[in-house]
């Protein structure tokens, strides 16, 4: 007999005969009044920022707040400020020297400072993690208030990845002291155009 | 050795003890701000436990679910009924893809399997990613706790580690610098590695992918460099839908670490560019665990870490003292519901306090369980020979009031005038480490009477 059949014959025998009903996710949840208020409290409460840009401007913020960074790259088109192509990258290792990845967000959510990201036109997934510092751009009105909202937004009828993104990444594990920067990127800003 | 031997050398060292009280203690208190910042916090842990709930009662119809939807994206399906058969299939994929060096994210499920050592037999260099595990891993050591591996050890003895290992500087123990020193050091890894695994934090049977909570970023650096990716999950990973996480990720870092939610989230339903990715799907004596309905529940664990983070007993013994891979409350109800006889000692490592249970994101009723394991326990004569008899001793007593009275009253006049060598003597095991309160002159129904009198 396969191990499958093995386990799901053992659990056939095991299982209850009356099964309980599956629950309704969406339970009556917190709504903030000022949703951009709430994310960037959380946000900054894990170690990353948020930023409002008024004139919806990349290259200049870009320019103006990433001085010393040469290697730039970007999943939004027609950014002046990139220097480098990731998807022109032989393998995910050549992003190693990414300073800075420029990547598109779909949406926040305000509770815990989350940005979804399911990039289909990002080839290498890598580049979320091996570049230095992260911008991640979202619609300046795409906030929504809990998880139960953002789970209405994730799809994955068809095969991908997509991550929800937190801050910068951090660890606690020596004598729970918090080191922002562990093994990902050492800063995260999520910019609001 | 059972965990009153093992706690008894961790307690050894008084103000280490105390420190790693503190250190947890730390951490629950993060959980209950975490946790009161969402209204409907106890209406969540409802609704988690009744999914799970329902899925451990269809896990055959669901793990199918599971198997069809993730193979139709084109991912690989393995089943293995023991960890045996986990480490085998493991071994076979790095063989086959010519992989000798393995980067591996936190598993609780390989540290069961224990399959470092297997694959290390066989040639292969395994590398623990996340930086605690990577630390005990380097100190040759097992995981401390499934949330936090090295919440055993001070910075200084990470730093010494490090010293030796890693080539930092003598005597440097700040955090920060120990960890860039790991980052610098695993980057050369991940960068090195044919092959990464991961562990599953959910299974969706509705889409056919795995997902992964952490937050140094090192399950999906490992996942998304080499070309193969292998997931290990349990059987009781697995949730019906999508829409399910809402809840879980609502649940699990604000009970793990007080953190809103991990720093990374990832869903994967694709293996990378010309990759492959597989799922193992293990046994290893759970199933047997939903046909038992004083137990089953403890198979709904998110393994959040809440529960271990409370306990008197874990704050004061470490995680070493259970000598179970898992540690804590779940780790004594799973140890011995997988094998009362070697893990016996466990559910006495308990104060019925019923602060795991309480704190549960998915509502176990772990004290109780530990209570019905302690009968378990004494039914199969498992019980020490001293405790046993000292237990039949007190029940004899306590069964006729007359001689509970007299004994009493005995006790009330003699114990006082003893020397302490007889009344902390071996047979009193309580009193090790312990103090009895001064005795009373009366008893509480002598007490009582007189009152009820006035």
């Amino acid at each position: 007999m396969s191990s499958k059949k093995t386990i799901l014959n053992s659990i056939k025998a095991n299982k209850s005969q009356n099964p309980i009903e599956l629950p309704e996710t969406n339970i009556p949840h917190m709504h903030y009044e000022d949703k951009n208020e709430k994310f960037a409290t959380m946000l900054a409460s894990v170690g990353g920022n948020a930023i409002w840009l008024e004139d919806g401007d990349i290259n200049a913020f870009v320019k103006e707040h990433y001085k010393d960074v040469t290697v730039i790259t970007s999943t939004i088109e027609n950014l002046t400020c990139k220097t480098k192509e990731a998807n022109l990258a032989q393998t995910p290792h050549e992003l190693e020297d990414v300073e800075l990845a420029i990547i598109e967000g779909e949406f926040g959510v305000a509770e815990n400072g989350a940005v979804w990201v399911k990039n289909p036109k990002n080839k290498y997934r890598a580049l979320y993690f091996l570049a230095k510092q992260l911008l991640i751009v979202v619609k300046k009105d795409a906030i929504v208030d809990t998880m139960h909202e953002a789970y209405e937004r994730v799809r994955f009828d068809k095969d991908g990845y997509g991550l929800f993104i937190s801050g910068p990444s951090k660890t606690a594990d020596i004598e729970q002291s918090l080191v922002i920067g562990a093994h990902g990127p050492t800063a995260a800003c999520v910019l609001f155009v | 050795m059972g965990h009153p031997e093992l706690a008894e050398k961790f307690i050894a060292n008084d103000e280490r003890m105390h420190w790693h009280d503190k250190a947890l203690w730390f951490v629950r208190a993060k959980r209950d701000n975490a946790s009161k910042s969402v209204d409907e916090w106890e209406k969540l842990r409802k609704v988690a436990s009744q999914i799970k709930a329902h899925t451990l009662d269809k896990l055959d119809y669901y793990l199918e679910e599971f198997e069809k939807n993730a193979t139709a994206k084109g991912l690989h399906v393995h089943w293995a009924k023991d960890a045996k058969e986990h480490n085998e299939i493991v071994l076979r994929l790095l063989l086959n893809n010519g992989a000798k060096k393995l980067v591996k994210s936190k598993s609780m499920l390989t540290e069961e399997c224990h399959l470092n050592p297997y694959l290390e037999e066989h040639g292969i260099e395994v590398v623990d990613t996340d930086l605690g595990e990577r630390i005990v891993q380097l100190r040759k050591e097992p995981p401390s706790h499934i949330v936090l591996p090295a919440i055993h050890l001070k910075k200084e003895d990470v730093g010494t580690t490090f010293e030796e290992f890693l080539g930092t500087k003598k005597g440097n123990s700040d955090p920060t610098y120990l960890t860039r020193a790991a980052r610098a050091h695993l980057r050369e890894k991940f960068l090195g590695a044919d092959a990464a695994m991961t562990g599953v934090n959910f299974g969706i049977a509705e889409t056919g992918g795995v997902v992964v909570c952490t937050n140094e970023g090192n399950a999906d650096l490992g996942a998304s460099l080499p070309k193969l990716h292998i997931a290990s999950m349990g059987i009781e990973k697995i949730i019906p839908r999508l829409k399910d996480l809402a809840v879980f990720t609502r649940l699990l870092a604000r009970s793990a670490t007080g953190q809103p939610i991990t720093s990374y989230t990832s869903h994967f339903h694709a293996p990378i560019i010309d990759g492959q990715m597989h799922i193992i799907i293990v046994d290893n004596g759970r199933s047997a665990i939903i046909g038992s309905k004083d137990f089953k529940s403890s198979l709904q664990c998110i393994r959040c870490g809440a529960c271990i983070n409370t306990c008197p007993i874990y704050r004061r013994s470490g995680g070493y003292s259970y000598g179970y891979t898992i540690p804590g409350p779940i780790g004594s109800t799973l140890g011995a519901s997988k094998d009362l006889r070697a893990n016996k000692t466990l559910p006495f490592a308990c104060s019925l306090c019923a602060s795991c249970s309480n704190v549960c994101p998915v509502q176990i009723n772990l004290h109780q369980q530990l209570y019905k394991h302690r009968q378990s326990v004494v039914a199969q004569k498992l019980l020490g020979f001293q405790k046993h008899t000292i237990l039949k001793i007190a029940t004899w007593v306590m069964k006729y009031p007359l001689l509970m009275d007299i004994s009493g009253k005995l006790a009330r006049a003699i114990v006082p005038k003893l020397p302490r060598s007889i009344v902390y003597s071996k047979v009193n095991l309580w009193g090790k480490k312990r103090e009895l309160p001064p005795f009373p002159k009366n008893s509480f129904k002598e007490l009582y009477k007189q009152r009820k009198g006035k």
